[in-house]
């Protein structure tokens, strides 16, 4: 009988597998994210085939080829164009953006005025900065100065016509501060206005709710630029005749209107996703409509669609360009307005201008959405799942 | 809702408790609104009528067959300055068409790519992608219009020393020239050849369906179909004897003449909303993708589906429960954005109906017209959307 070996699991160790590939080192990194597959590698060498073919033109046209510094458009136009560059020559004219920096600022305020433009400016910052840091304390009293008082302090400064100051006609009022304030109104008056239209629209009362129904579609059914133009051309007929209503005034109503719709959707959204026993449960203790909407109902609603409030902002924020339609001069059309100026009219003005605004536009935009990512962090009490 | 009728004696307190009733409060509050409404109602309409008698205008949508004397430069349909104000805004509606489709065609694929670019593994890919998003989301549309009009377009060269592209294609900046298609006899029944061969496609993927239910075999359903749709047009087209010839834009001395053009106003708005909105787009399908529980993935895995099976038949069909919505609400927002062409003199609806709003001064009659146009789109999109939903929405018990 011969011994048969009836085991049925192996004797012998297996060899080692061979440590897996290390991603810390810089090899380890480029073969897990860059080269994985063949297919990824044929990716990357497109991608940075790409990369080389328009990086060093663009870098050439805004740094090492554009005019920085010069008086006129002589600096950024070739010989040809009556210029003193070589022919061919393509690069940005940042020469034209030092130049009219200012008027891209404050429009054709006064020169001698624009104190109390930087003053508002500084007010501003000094009063938003605080309330955007969670740490620091007084917020209920910093809110109440910076959206009722300052905006009040601020007309008056801006407009003039009392205290000694000179009046400044809206006309004249242009560039980035227009900009500004648009958003800055905008926001302010969206916000509330947005709330109540939100509970409007979730308000048992058929008239009431019917109304903001109403008016939350039809502002939102049509493009802003009809708004606007609506504000614009609507208003003065709606009012009696004699009356007349200030252009600025009427590119503030319009943006605002828009705005509010807008904000009242995405409040409602967050009205919807609060569990009905956080109502049912502020009415069982007693508390009237108004206590439950703003100790129960809305800090925890506007927590949720904080995301959506700010990418309103930021819409709010890049569509106040449009009332370049109805013939105003904000930070875009004012920039645009000087592509014609025959002190500067080269063919790399209207560029540069544009790669200018948008860079300001960005900048502002970029950092709302940044900071909204961070309050939600902030206010991430581990509920969300 | 506190009931207070519920716990009150009823006969006592009932005339003293009327004004804390919430049904007495509700109506009151309603009919407060109601009031309110129609007195400022009746003062706007008031001030209206005072103010177009003092300005002598007419009421009424007569003015719409007058004529309109302003040359429109990009129209679909003939359309001169002897044509009326009605098909003056005829012509802008189209055009605004036109804008939206190509716009939300171009707009979607460019979407698409850079969605799943900035989901993909390599670095490099998701990093321009995410680049890409970052830039366009936080411009305004209207600065990305100038950039492609005035920044662009504007300094290509004259249409002399046009830039010349293949298939007698030349960009200036007069826009993109290119050979006019001039169709013969017998090409009016190309298009029942097209839809007569999506029938017949719609129809061999029933079958092949059914053929799969049956004997567990698959065909090549994607590739047939596609030979199908392309094939039997095209063999049509040859069979009737090829009715198509080119007119070839020939570059003279100072101008290109004959072929078909595009203005640069369409190109700069068209690139414009397709790259702009592209960037939202693809938000919405790197969200929609994400969406998609990594179980349903690793579930199929399990079961044995290949991986690019895995996308198609399990990922794709529940992550476009996610992204259609907010997908149709951008097709709807560049339909809305349209309106800017107005600033780079595109002639779209809200362009010409402005300039004839300016021209008769019927603003409440073209203002009506406007607002219902646009809101007719805006809703047909909504019900859409609803339809879409209902039908897409997971059955549940």
């Amino acid at each position: 009988m011969s011994t048969k070996d009836l085991s049925y699991v192996r004797r012998d160790m297996i060899a080692p597998e061979p440590p897996p590939i290390s991603t810390k080192t810089i090899g380890g990194w480029l073969r897990t994210n860059l080269l994985a597959t063949p297919k990824d590698v044929v990716l990357t060498i497109l991608a940075l085939a790409l990369l080389a073919l328009a990086l060093p033109g663009i870098i050439n046209w805004l740094f090492v080829q554009a005019s920085w510094f010069g008086a006129d458009r002589s600096v950024c136009a070739t010989v040809v164009q009556g210029g003193i560059r070589p022919d061919g020559w393509k690069g940005a004219c940042w020469a034209f953006v030092g130049d009219r920096f200012q008027q891209f600022m404050f429009g054709r305020y006064p020169l001698e005025e624009r104190w109390r433009v930087i003053l508002v400016g500084i007010m501003l910052i000094v009063l938003l900065v605080p309330l955007l840091m969670p740490k620091l304390p007084y917020k209920a009293l910093n809110a109440v100065l910076l959206f009722l008082v300052y905006p009040v302090v601020s007309f008056f400064l801006l407009h003039g016509n009392v205290l000694g100051l000179d009046r400044v006609e809206t006309p004249l009022w242009g560039g980035m501060m227009v900009t500004l304030i648009l958003s800055f109104v905008g926001i302010a008056v969206s916000f509330p206005v947005g709330i109540l239209l939100a509970l409007g629209r979730r308000s048992p009362m058929p008239v009431l709710r019917t109304f903001c129904i109403l008016f939350i579609e039809i502002i939102r059914g049509v493009p802003l630029v009809m708004v606007l133009f609506m504000a614009n051309v609507m208003l003065p007929l709606f009012l009696p005749t004699g009356w007349s209503i200030d252009n600025f005034l009427r590119a503030v109503v319009g943006v605002s209107l828009f705005a509010s719709a807008y904000m009242a959707e995405v409040i409602r959204g967050g009205l919807q996703a609060i569990p009905k026993g956080q109502g049912e449960g502020a009415d069982s203790l007693g508390l009237s409509y108004w206590q439950k909407t703003r100790l129960i109902i809305l800090p925890q609603a506007i927590k949720l669609v904080i995301p959506g409030i700010v990418n309103t902002f930021i819409g709010l924020f890049k569509d106040t360009s449009l009332v370049a339609i109805i013939g105003m001069f904000d930070l875009l059309n004012i920039i645009r307005l000087n592509f014609t100026d025959t002190t500067w009219i080269t063919p790399m003005t209207p560029l540069t201008g544009l790669v200018f605004a948008g860079l300001i536009y960005w900048i502002f935009c970029f950092s709302m959405s940044r900071y909204s990512a961070f309050m939600e962090r902030h206010l991430d009490t581990g509920h969300k799942r | 809702m506190t009931d207070h009728a519920i716990n009150a004696p009823a006969t006592k307190q009932a005339s003293a408790s009327l004004i804390y009733d919430p049904k007495v409060r509700s109506i009151f509050y309603q009919v407060l609104t109601v009031v309110i409404i129609l007195v400022a109602g009746l003062w706007i309409a008031h001030n209206v009528s005072s103010n177009l008698a003092r300005s002598n205008t007419a009421t009424g949508f007569g003015f719409l067959a007058g004529r309109s004397g302003f040359d429109i430069g990009q129209s679909l349909i003939s359309y001169t300055s002897d044509s009326t104000y009605g098909r003056a805004i005829v012509v802008g509606f189209l055009n605004t068409l036109m804008v939206a489709v190509t716009g939300i065609f171009t707009a979607t694929i460019v979407g698409f790519i850079i969605g799943i670019g900035r989901l993909s593994k390599n670095w490099l890919i998701a990093k321009l992608c995410t680049v890409y998003v970052e830039i366009f989301r936080n411009i305004p549309p209207l600065l990305v219009i100038f950039f492609w009009y005035s920044g662009v377009l504007a300094v290509l060269p004259q249409p002399r020393d046009a830039i010349n592209l293949p298939f007698s294609t030349f960009l200036s900046n007069r826009g993109l020239t290119f050979p006019a298609t001039i169709w013969g006899a017998g090409a009016w029944m190309l298009p029942i050849a097209i839809i007569v061969a999506i029938v017949i496609a719609v129809v061999f993927r029933k079958w092949s369906m059914t053929r799969q239910m049956a004997t567990g075999q698959q065909l090549p359903n994607g590739w047939i179909s596609a030979a199908i749709i392309i094939g039997v047009p095209l063999l049509f087209f040859f069979a009737i004897g090829a009715p198509l010839t080119f007119d070839f834009p020939v570059e003279g001395r100072f101008n290109l003449s004959g072929g078909a053009n595009i203005r640069p106003e369409f190109v700069a708005l068209y690139l414009a909303l397709s790259l702009y909105t592209a960037a939202f787009i693809a938000e919405i399908i790197r969200a929609g993708i994400r969406g998609v529980g990594k179980g349903q993935t690793e579930a199929a895995a399990a079961l044995g589906v290949q991986p690019s099976k895995i996308t198609r038949l399990v990922v794709v069909p529940q992550a476009f429960r996610i992204i259609i919505p907010p997908l149709t609400s951008q097709y709807l927002n560049l339909t809305k954005n349209s309106s800017l062409g107005v600033a780079i003199g595109f002639p779209e609806l809200f362009s010409t109906g402005s300039t004839s709003l300016n021209q008769t001064g019927q603003a409440i009659e073209m203002i009506t017209i406007m607002l219902t146009i646009y809101l007719s789109i805006s809703i047909a999109t909504s019900l859409f959307m609803n339809w879409f939903n209902a039908k897409m929405a997971l059955v549940e018990r």
